[in-house]
């Protein structure tokens, strides 16, 4: 009772807020949107599967680069671009899910960070195609079914929907027999394997899906500012998705919303009063490893818990 | 004919600097199995202080020297007071070490500003060598003899020293190491400092090449990771091959196929990972 | 006559040092089989080896006739092969039940179902409990494993590998850390898997699980040195030399 409850609470706040907020706000939480869905494709990785990721910000990148790419030199409309930049970011995993599983913890860890820097390296520097440092501009949102999604309150109607079609995927997804095969692996792989499931199979599979949801949230990303650049490739921006999941707890669905939007909601914060979110990103990083490893959500859960034992 | 002579002595070179960066990120990984992050940072921040360093002492050596030893005891206290809390938490340390370095980038940018600053050559290595009809680059022979230099110091330490056997033991089976009375923490915090020293040391020697830039830690870093992943971890042999595969691949990639140079520089990664997931010389794999 | 369990000069060696010294055996389909031998002499070094666990340096691995030493545990699993370990590697943040749903899952074809709703496959929860009844646990199914006792947990590792319904069962001994009690629970629980189940136990302690063995092999250093009837080993002299400076 008590899950439905909050689910439905938030569901009006999200649906009404552009009625009560203005356009600002409206950009913010349409920011937090696309975060959220970022982060909870790196937890489907790190949370459930035991994959420690520190290269998803290359899959929110090569899908707008393609996507951003396919309209400036073949002006394909975004019914064509979208599905094309989403199967070749897919496929694109399939490719380093493989290489990266060739080793497991750290390694994994390593690989996942060398290739997507290797990414981000080569957007700044392929000049020809990307224009590097420059980024590409002059890049439009799409229209389903004929609606401008240029407004604030469209695109972030849009973005919820996006949004809220993903975490639901992505709940089925945890909750399915796979699922739940994957989070064996993430805590007895071994067993796993004894008992008949195929571990390599099954952390390639849900590589691959985790960086599918990484391109969605690419093209919501490049959808957004209408731009793209190097940077949105970069080791800080996977260390921001990181840190939310980390935030929020990882291995829960809501986690990924609650880190989101505090990491979301201090870069903003910062960027108005001071420059130095990088520095900022690292202490926050620091804090929450040392004092709160387990994350928010898991945390607030306990206290709660405790708090109801007590009344009782 | 003089192109390719420049272009494998600057591949040598180059090779010579990732071996100073690699060789302490796989000691470090290897004894402790923490993957530093800070690593590239620590390079950076090398070069940093050597710049800083170079305006009171304009002798490139005594900066690298003095500049590595500072490095050292950044590193020394990083370990001893954050990453030890964390011990068994392998994942914590990594991120917390992710931290550390985007701290010490902002604040590099902030002491030193966001323009690239050149380190000038050691006067006595301005002229190039001329042998045999071609002109080398002396400070880059010199920076190959600094590497090879301490390449052979670091396996006669490894093969010679009690230190050096106490940190194989603790490579080969920490559980045993522990057993026979080996001091795991103290040598935890050496061996951390040494990787930190030679990156130091290593970032302001390879200042005259790359220069103190905002951007140099996310450069080497990926280098370093690339090398370790090829060579094997906590192998020197593999941190001594790997930085020279690597150093030809850049240099030449750069220079002939500037794109994609980038691309390029996994390639061997990938293939030696896809065959042999402990690289050339490991001994267990990441 | 197709062993169930064939091994045929096998052999691993870690760093210098051989674990398995050239070690054959033939295990006829539906035994019980004893392997016992001083802590060191490879006992749980074979049992990898026949799971898969580890590769061996050389000799096979057949199962009712099929080469299986090229096989990945998995593989393996789906072959027949099913087994307890030593330390317990149960799934501790979750009931009993899941874990054996997580068993039962290893060979079912609805382990890829990824959208479904794993609590929508009721025949997986019944027949879970079903397994747990056998072994005594479905009144505990509901409780997290981290909240049962160890003696429980030992039970629940010989339900999961029931779960798989197993041609070859290998039990890697199952009575270490029990009470008196649950030595005797866990002693008729193997007593009455089933004749179809071929059953390999490891044992280091021999009082208790000599009764239900038909026939023992002795390990030691990784060599076979004894094996026959239960008689026959009690009484060779060789075996109490392995154990007499235990």
């Amino acid at each position: 009772m008590n899950r439905a409850a909050w689910l439905a609470v938030l569901g009006a706040a999200l649906v009404a807020l552009p009625w009560v907020a203005g356009e600002f706000y409206v950009n913010l939480t349409s920011q937090i949107l696309i975060a959220t869905v970022f982060a909870a494709s790196i937890n489907l990785l790190l949370g459930y599967g035991g994959l420690p990721t520190l290269g998803h910000a290359a899959y929110v990148g090569v899908a707008a680069y393609v996507s951003a790419l396919l309209y400036l030199k073949l002006g394909l409309a975004h019914w064509l671009s979208a599905p094309i930049a989403l199967i070749g970011t897919t496929l694109m995993a399939c490719a380093f899910g493989w290489i990266a599983l060739r080793a497991t913890g750290l390694g994994f860890l390593m690989l996942t960070l060398a290739l997507s820097q290797v990414l981000w390296g080569t957007a700044y520097r392929w000049v020809s195609m990307t224009d590097g440092d420059n980024g590409l501009r002059g890049l439009t949102r799409p229209s389903p079914f004929g609606i401008s999604l240029d407004g604030a309150t469209a695109f972030y109607y849009f973005a919820l929907a996006v949004t809220v079609a993903s975490i639901w995927l992505m709940a089925k997804f945890v909750a399915s027999p796979f699922g739940a095969a994957l989070q064996g692996t993430r805590d007895q792989p071994r067993r796993m394997s004894a008992l008949g499931h195929n571990v390599g199979l099954i952390r390639w599979l849900a590589f691959v899906y985790s960086g599918f949801w990484g391109a969605v949230a690419g093209l919501l990303f490049v959808y957004y500012h209408k731009y793209i650049h190097p940077i949105s490739l970069s080791l800080t921006n996977s260390a921001e998705g990181l840190l939310a999941v980390i935030a929020g707890g990882p291995g829960t669905l809501a986690g990924p919303i609650v880190g989101a939007t505090i990491v979301m909601l201090l870069k903003n914060y910062v960027s108005t009063y001071i420059e130095r979110w990088n520095m900022l990103l690292g202490f926050v990083f620091v804090l929450i490893i040392v004092f709160m490893p387990a994350g928010l959500v898991p945390g607030v859960r306990r206290w709660w818990a405790v708090w109801r034992a007590r009344r009782t | 004919m003089q192109f390719w002579v420049i272009q494998t002595l600057n591949s040598l070179a180059l090779g010579g600097l990732l071996f100073l960066l690699s060789s302490g990120f796989s000691l470090i990984f290897g004894l402790m199995r923490i993957a530093n992050l800070t690593h590239g940072a620590l390079f950076m921040l090398g070069a940093y202080l050597g710049v800083s360093i170079l305006r009171f002492v304009p002798n490139l050596w005594i900066a690298a020297l003095l500049g590595g030893l500072a490095v050292a005891v950044f590193g020394g206290l990083l370990e001893r007071f954050l990453l030890r809390k964390l011990a068994g938490n392998v994942l914590g340390q990594v991120l917390v070490t992710l931290g550390i370095a985007f701290i010490i980038a902002d604040a590099c940018l902030v002491i030193w500003g966001g323009d690239p600053i050149p380190v000038p050559t050691p006067q006595a290595l301005q002229q190039p060598l001329r042998l045999w009809g071609f002109a080398f680059p002396s400070y880059r022979l010199a920076v190959v003899g600094i590497a090879v230099a301490a390449a052979i110091g670091l396996y006669l330490l490894m093969e010679r020293t009690r230190l050096g056997a106490m940190i194989r033991a603790g490579v080969d089976d920490m559980q045993m190491a522990r057993a026979v009375g080996i001091p795991v923490s103290k040598l935890f915090t050496i061996v951390f400092c040494l990787g930190a020293a030679l990156a130091g040391a290593g970032g302001i020697l390879g200042g005259p090449m790359l220069s103190a830039y905002p951007g140099l830690d996310a450069d080497m870093l990926p280098l370093a990771l690339i090398i370790v992943m090829l060579g094997g971890v906590g192998s020197l042999i593999g941190a001594f091959v790997g930085s020279f595969i690597i150093g030809f691949i850049y240099t030449f990639g750069v220079a002939l196929l500037p794109d994609l140079a980038y691309v390029i520089l996994f390639l061997p990664m990938i293939f030696v990972i896809a065959f042999r997931p402990r690289g050339l010389f490991g001994r267990f794999a990441a | 006559m197709t062993f169930a369990l064939e091994i045929a000069g096998l052999h691993k060696a870690f760093g210098g040092l051989p674990a398995i010294n050239g070690v054959s055996l033939g295990v006829s389909a539906g035994e019980r089989r004893l392997i016992i031998g001083p802590n060191g002499a490879g006992k749980t070094t074979l049992f990898n080896l026949v799971t898969g666990d580890l590769a061996a340096d050389a000799g096979a691995v057949r199962l009712f006739g099929q080469e299986v030493s090229r096989l990945m545990p998995y593989q393996r699993a789906h072959l027949g092969i099913a087994r307890t370990y030593q330390i317990i590697t149960l799934f501790g943040r979750d009931t009993l039940e899941h874990n054996v749903v997580l068993s039962l899952l290893g060979l079912a074809p609805e382990r890829w179902q990824a959208f479904r709703p794993l609590a929508r496959y009721g025949h997986l929860r019944a027949e879970a409990r079903r397994v747990l009844q056998t072994v005594g646990l479905d009144q505990l199914a509901g409780r997290p494993t981290g909240e049962v006792s160890y003696g429980e947990r030992r039970r629940l590792e010989i339900a999961m590998a029931l779960a798989q319904q197993p041609k070859l069962l290998l039990l890697d001994e199952p009575f270490a850390g029990l009470s008196r009690e649950e030595r005797v629970a866990m002693k008729q629980l193997v007593g009455q898997i089933p004749r179809e189940v071929t059953v390999v136990l490891i044992e280091h302690d021999m009082d208790t699980a000599l009764d239900l063995a038909e026939r023992i092999t002795v390990l030691h250093y990784g060599s076979v040195i004894v094996e026959g009837s239960r008689a026959e080993v009690v009484a060779d002299p060789k075996t109490k030399e392995v154990y007499l400076g235990d």
